[in-house]
């Protein structure tokens, strides 16, 4: 069977200030090809690029120029309201900074994902208290963001990124403002999700010890990609 | 589904500020506040008076002579200056007369059911073994006074025979008997009276004792310390005693019930200029409705209402950029809120909905207050006034409304902005 491509990024060139005299260029042509179920990591230091092509990969930002298929689609020309769509049912993000809305309880910050998928409310409400038992968030699920630790954020918000079910997840630095302790579990959560249920997953990191636990590490630099190479570390 | 998340959403942002809410409401809070409470003010004030007007009779007309005006005179007979300099001394054939009566039962058969005369005599004073009451002296027409519909509680009422032969027999008030008489209706009946009125005594025979009507009385504006009472007689009794030999200056006509006594009036003032007035230089006939009054009494009111509405108005404007204000603010506040539900998968249409919502939220929440505080305020004003106390629906529909609009109006822009923006620098803003 032939494997199917996640993500196939070809010649991503990616400019801002176009015509303006402070023309910039960040991407200066990526190729890459991730497979579905995959686990991989992005490192690279700080201005290299990674932070611009995570926007690219997650449909945040379209490329200057280049193709990108995204399970199958051609999501580099598509307009406002269908990468907005794309986003909600294809791709899960984990940030760094949790982003939870902190008015509303664990519970809605689940459930809002699926709200914009207008998922009707009896599923996803099921669905919410299904992804957050998996998450070990279960008991705190009617907790406010305030009310929890960063820990329990991130589960909280990868739950969040699970919600509708993405075809990747794109985690970025999830773990850059967790204690080590902490910052393991929400590893040993990736790894669940890309063992158990197949979960393809982009992790963008500047922590090599982190990247060497994925199956594959690509290194940027200078917006070019310079090295490509398997994880080390077998975590499971 | 997404309207009630929404609205739950925006409840949640505002009760995260209440504060904050709560002083972004009150301009909205007052500005509808007052227009509820003025409206409702001006509502009860124009029912009671029209209740109370139409009490004195809607479908009655007023017969009146009046002197033609100069202009009119200026322009008929292009001689200028002369109308200032004609008195307004009446002659004889100016006044109105019994044959226009008896004409005008003929030419308006089936329209009009009754003509009123009345002749005052003024005020005077009763006067019975040392006991004095202060009353008035009208004398009406047969068809005047059954429309009174006065309670005779001993006694007879007036009869066309008492009218025909002008006799000298009145009706007095209850309230007269319990002054002058203890109370003691059967020493009443059938005793001579004497009121002093225009320095000489007059002597009437009581032939009946009529329930008076002291709340009628109280709302003409007489005191209940010094209870003045009406003695009614016959019309034409009252008109001797005055020595009035000439016609009328003034009479009521009644509508016959189903008529439209507004067109009435219009038609009998046509048909008494047309027919008695139109060669007279100094005299003509005007007529006028208590419907007329009415009508025109509750459109000035109504105009009055719009116009301080208008001005409360201008405080809803104020609100309204107070609102348009703090979304600015919120939105600002909320920027990685913003950058999160886009990275989840929210278009700009739904942000913008998002926002809109929450400004309607709040301003029909402030709208809702507003009602409640203006009816309050009405409620107290009325009662304080002595009005029946009568919210304006219109009102209520107009303030529910207006609000939902100034949170679209107000709330749009800042929401525009919202959706516009880019989620990649809303998810950076710190």
């Amino acid at each position: 069977m032939e494997e199917h491509i996640m993500i196939d990024l070809h010649g991503i060139i990616k400019r801002f200030y176009v015509g303006k005299p402070n023309e910039l260029e960040i991407l200066h042509g990526i190729d890459l090809q991730v497979k579905k179920g995959e686990f991989v990591s992005i490192v690279g230091a700080s201005g290299s690029g990674k932070s611009t092509l995570m926007n690219i990969i997650g449909v945040l930002d379209r490329p200057t120029q280049g193709s990108y298929m995204l399970d199958g689609m051609d999501v580099a020309k598509a307009r406002d309201n269908e990468l907005s769509n794309i986003r909600n049912k294809k791709i899960g993000f984990v940030f760094q900074t949790y982003n939870l809305i902190s008015r509303t309880s664990a519970l809605k910050n689940v459930e809002l994902h699926m709200l914009y998928g207008k998922i009707e409310r009896k599923r996803r409400r099921e669905r919410a208290c299904e992804l957050l038992e998996m998450v070990g968030m279960k008991e705190r699920m009617s907790h406010k963001p305030d009310e929890l630790s960063g820990g329990q954020k991130q589960r909280v918000a990868i739950a969040r990124a699970m919600a509708n079910d993405p075809s990747i997840i794109l985690a970025d630095e999830p773990t850059g403002a967790l204690d080590s302790a902490t910052g393991r579990l929400i590893m040993d959560l990736f790894h669940k999700l890309n063992k158990e249920q197949g979960k393809t997953i982009v992790l963008i990191t500047h922590s090599n010890e982190l990247a060497e636990e994925t199956q594959r590490i690509i290194t940027l630099k200078d917006g070019m990609i310079t090295g490509e190479r398997e994880g080390l570390v077998e975590c499971w | 589904m997404l309207v009630i998340e929404n609205i739950l959403l925006a409840l949640s942002s505002l009760l995260a500020n209440k504060m904050r809410a709560l002083l972004t409401m009150l301009g909205i809070i007052i500005g509808i506040g007052s227009v509820i409470a003025i409206m409702s003010v001006g509502n009860s004030i124009s029912n009671s008076v029209t209740s109370s007007m139409e009490g004195m009779g809607s479908n009655n007309i007023t017969v009146g002579l009046q002197q033609k005006s100069t202009t009119e005179e200026v322009s008929a007979n292009g001689r200028v200056f002369e109308g200032f300099n004609r008195g307004s001394q009446m002659k004889d054939e100016d006044y109105l007369t019994d044959e226009m009566i008896d004409a005008l039962f003929v030419d308006f058969d089936g329209e009009v059911s009754a003509v009123f005369l009345e002749e005052n005599i003024g005020s005077g004073t009763a006067v019975q073994s040392g006991n004095e009451a202060s009353v008035t002296l009208t004398g009406m027409n047969q068809s005047y006074l059954q429309n009174q519909e006065l309670e005779i509680l001993y006694g007879r009422s007036l009869t066309e025979r008492d009218q025909e032969e002008a006799k000298r027999v009145v009706l007095v008030a209850d309230d007269l008997v319990e002054e002058l008489f203890a109370g003691d209706n059967a020493a009443a009946y059938g005793s001579e009276i004497a009121v002093y009125t225009g320095s000489r005594y007059y002597y009437y025979t009581i032939v009946g004792i009529y329930d008076f009507d002291e709340d009628a009385a109280s709302y003409s504006g007489i005191s209940s310390s010094t209870v003045t009472t009406p003695i009614y007689m016959p019309f034409q009794t009252a008109r001797d005693q005055n020595h009035n030999t000439k016609g009328y200056t003034q009479f009521t006509v009644q509508a016959a019930s189903g008529m439209d006594a507004e067109a009435l009036s219009d038609n009998l003032e046509n048909w008494f200029n047309v027919n008695y007035y139109r060669n007279n230089d100094s005299f003509e006939v005007n007529t006028f409705s208590m419907s007329t009054i009415i009508s025109s009494m509750s459109d000035m009111l109504s105009t009055i209402s719009v116009a301080i509405s208008v001005i409360a108005g201008i405080s809803l404007l104020v609100g309204g950029i107070g609102v348009m204000n703090i979304m600015l603010v919120s939105i600002t506040e909320r920027t990685r809120e913003i950058g999160t539900r886009k990275a989840l998968g929210a278009t700009n249409g739904s942000i913008r909905f998002q926002f809109i919502m929450e400004s309607i939220v709040i301003c029909l929440l402030g709208g809702v207050i507003g009602i409640v505080l203006g009816l309050v305020l009405s409620v107290a004003a009325t009662s304080m006034l002595g009005f029946e106390a009568s919210p304006s629906i219109p009102g209520i529909i107009f303030a529910v409304t207006f609000s939902i609009v100034i949170g679209v109006f107000f709330g749009y822009y800042p929401a525009n902005k919202a959706a516009k923006m880019d989620p990649i620098e809303a998810l950076r803003y710190e």
